[in-house]
């Protein structure tokens, strides 16, 4: 068998800005408080990091969707690089650590500093359709030249559309996904940082005003301003560390399908489909190893259809699977979202499920921890065509 | 006649006119490849099928069935009017051939998977929006 060569890398930092509803601060400044605080925090200085990669790059196309890329933040702390990359084309938002796995097992660097940040609550004040757009000269192109004028103007509408196929092919309900979000806000209520914390009923799910059926406001994220930032290093260049390495079990980033919001085959599934049975084929763990989970929950439905991906449950069983919420609490089978996801912690877009794999692998996760002195989790980010999963142990 | 509600239109290119500018003579075109007839969505210089570049576009017939849907409520763009159906359709001529588009002249309660629709145009400037309607309505 070919090397899994993921397992030359480690996680031995991660860092976090101050996260919350529009704070209105540069968010170049976000983005830079939680890099200090990554390299802080796995006992390295500026001078020791010599990789960077992040996602999506320095891109202006969604207000407050970028707080930086690579160039900003390699002037701003003048840091000298042996590698670095950065840009949205990967398999989702962890693609960009997929990348910084690969870099350090390479040895082209041997602390790579990897962040994602946003400034969405604050940007999307001021619209969520770009300014200029919803104007008559304004043409839609690319992707969004098939959908804008369709008025399907966000990703909300494009996933609401797998949900709707999924509810149709296996009968799944909104009882069922409103699972996903009543978790997430249970665990958030054990979670400081997170911007949603009172408790959530079922009866205030379904009393939340309808955005895009069957989503309503509670299974979409919600938009906050803040940084992410991990730093991945050299297996054998992170055991003197401040903290004990995470190590790298393995990685999923397959698509096998079309790469689109509305052409890929199997509408009740997404990339992730793909993605999932990938990071089985290059461990010998099984999902019965796996102590928590950390699923994109950038709308609820995926996180299902993680838990559908990564073999949790069956294709189409992820309904009755999370049916009542037992198997995904903090003390259920398979712990899920135990910081709050993005829908109530706040969308920092992929990138806060790993930080809090790592938390709780590292057994910081105060009330929140799962019980039991877990070793085995996995993260996973992206939807939509865009999706990768990483797993990592303690041990 | 009332006045049609905003909408943000696309870029119409050398490689897309087809579709979006069919409708003035009513028919919904789709690039095919003339050497194996494969439908080719969205347009691509080369056919995914056999890799051939003999391709032109063709009308299909406008039937489809609605593959999937939603009834949007969230103003994302000023001044369109909500609610909104949002489907993808699939064209009856070739398994997977699908748009994004918008279910119209139909109660959004009665709009249900598998539902056999019909195109008709929307005519804004130079494009012609394909939108579908239950057969019949």
């Amino acid at each position: 068998m070919t090397e899994i060569l993921e397992r030359r890398a480690a996680i031995t930092g991660i860092g976090q800005s101050e996260i919350g509803r529009r704070l209105e601060r540069d968010p170049l400044e976000l983005t830079l408080d939680s890099c200090l605080a990554a390299i802080e925090d796995a006992g390295l200085t500026r001078a020791d990091i010599d990789g960077i990669s992040t996602y999506p790059g320095n891109l202006t196309a969604a207000p407050g969707f970028s707080g930086a890329g690579v160039v900003e933040v390699q002037d701003a702390l003048r840091l000298n690089l042996n590698w670095y990359t950065g840009g949205p084309e990967l398999p989702g938002q962890l693609g960009s650590v997929v990348n910084a796995f690969l870099a350090v097992a390479c040895g082209l660097a041997t602390h790579v500093l990897c962040f994602r940040s946003v400034f969405e609550a604050s940007a999307q004040q001021r619209g969520v359709v770009p300014q200029g757009r919803a104007t008559s000269d304004f043409r839609a192109s690319g992707f969004t030249a098939w959908t804008l004028p369709f008025g399907a103007a966000s990703a909300a509408n494009w996933i609401a559309m797998f949900a709707q196929r999924h509810f149709h092919e296996y009968g799944t309900t909104r009882e069922q996904l409103a699972q996903i979000a009543l978790n997430a806000r249970k665990n958030a209520g054990l979670n400081p940082k997170a911007i949603y914390r009172d408790p959530m009923t079922l009866d205030d799910y379904f009393a939340a005003r309808m955005i895009t059926t069957p989503f309503c406001l509670y299974d979409c994220d919600v938009p906050v301003d803040g940084g992410t930032a991990i730093i991945v290093s050299r297996l054998d260049a992170a055991r003197d560390l401040r903290r004990k390495p995470l190590r790298v079990e393995a990685v999923g980033t397959a698509i096998h399908g079309r790469p689109s919001w509305d052409q890929f085959d199997d509408l009740t599934t997404m990339a992730l489909r793909d993605a999932g049975p990938m990071l089985w084929t290059r461990t010998d763990l099984r999902p019965s190893d796996v102590d928590l989970v950390e699923l994109y929950d950038g709308f609820s439905f995926i996180a299902m259809v993680w838990l559908e991906a990564l073999g949790f449950c069956g294709k189409g069983e992820s309904g009755p699977f999370v049916e009542g919420g037992k198997r995904i609490a903090l003390d259920g089978e398979v712990p899920l979202n135990t910081n709050g996801g993005q829908l109530s912690a706040g969308r920092l877009h992929g990138y806060g499920f790993l930080h809090e794999a790592c938390v709780q692998l590292w057994h910081e996760g105060g009330e929140r921890q799962v019980p039991g002195n877990p070793e085995v989790a996995i993260a996973a980010a992206g939807g939509g065509p865009l999706g990768s999963c990483i797993m990592l142990t303690r041990t | 006649m009332s006045e049609k509600p905003f909408r943000i239109l696309p870029k119409v290119t050398p490689g897309n006119e087809h579709f979006w500018k069919g409708g003035a003579e009513g028919e919904l075109r789709f690039l095919r490849c003339q050497d194996c007839k494969y439908y080719i969505h969205p347009p691509s210089p080369i056919c995914p099928e056999c890799l051939s570049k003999n391709l032109a576009a063709e009308a299909v017939s406008g039937r489809a069935q609605v593959l999937t849907y939603t009834i949007n409520h969230q103003p994302w763009i000023p001044g369109v009017p909500l609610p909104y159906a949002i489907a993808i359709v699939e064209i009856v001529e070739q398994k997977g051939l699908r748009l994004t588009t918008n279910i119209v002249d139909c109660p959004i309660d009665e709009i249900e998977i598998g539902m056999p629709v019909c195109v008709r145009f929307e005519q804004y400037d130079d494009v012609y929006l394909p939108l579908f309607a239950p057969e019949g309505a």
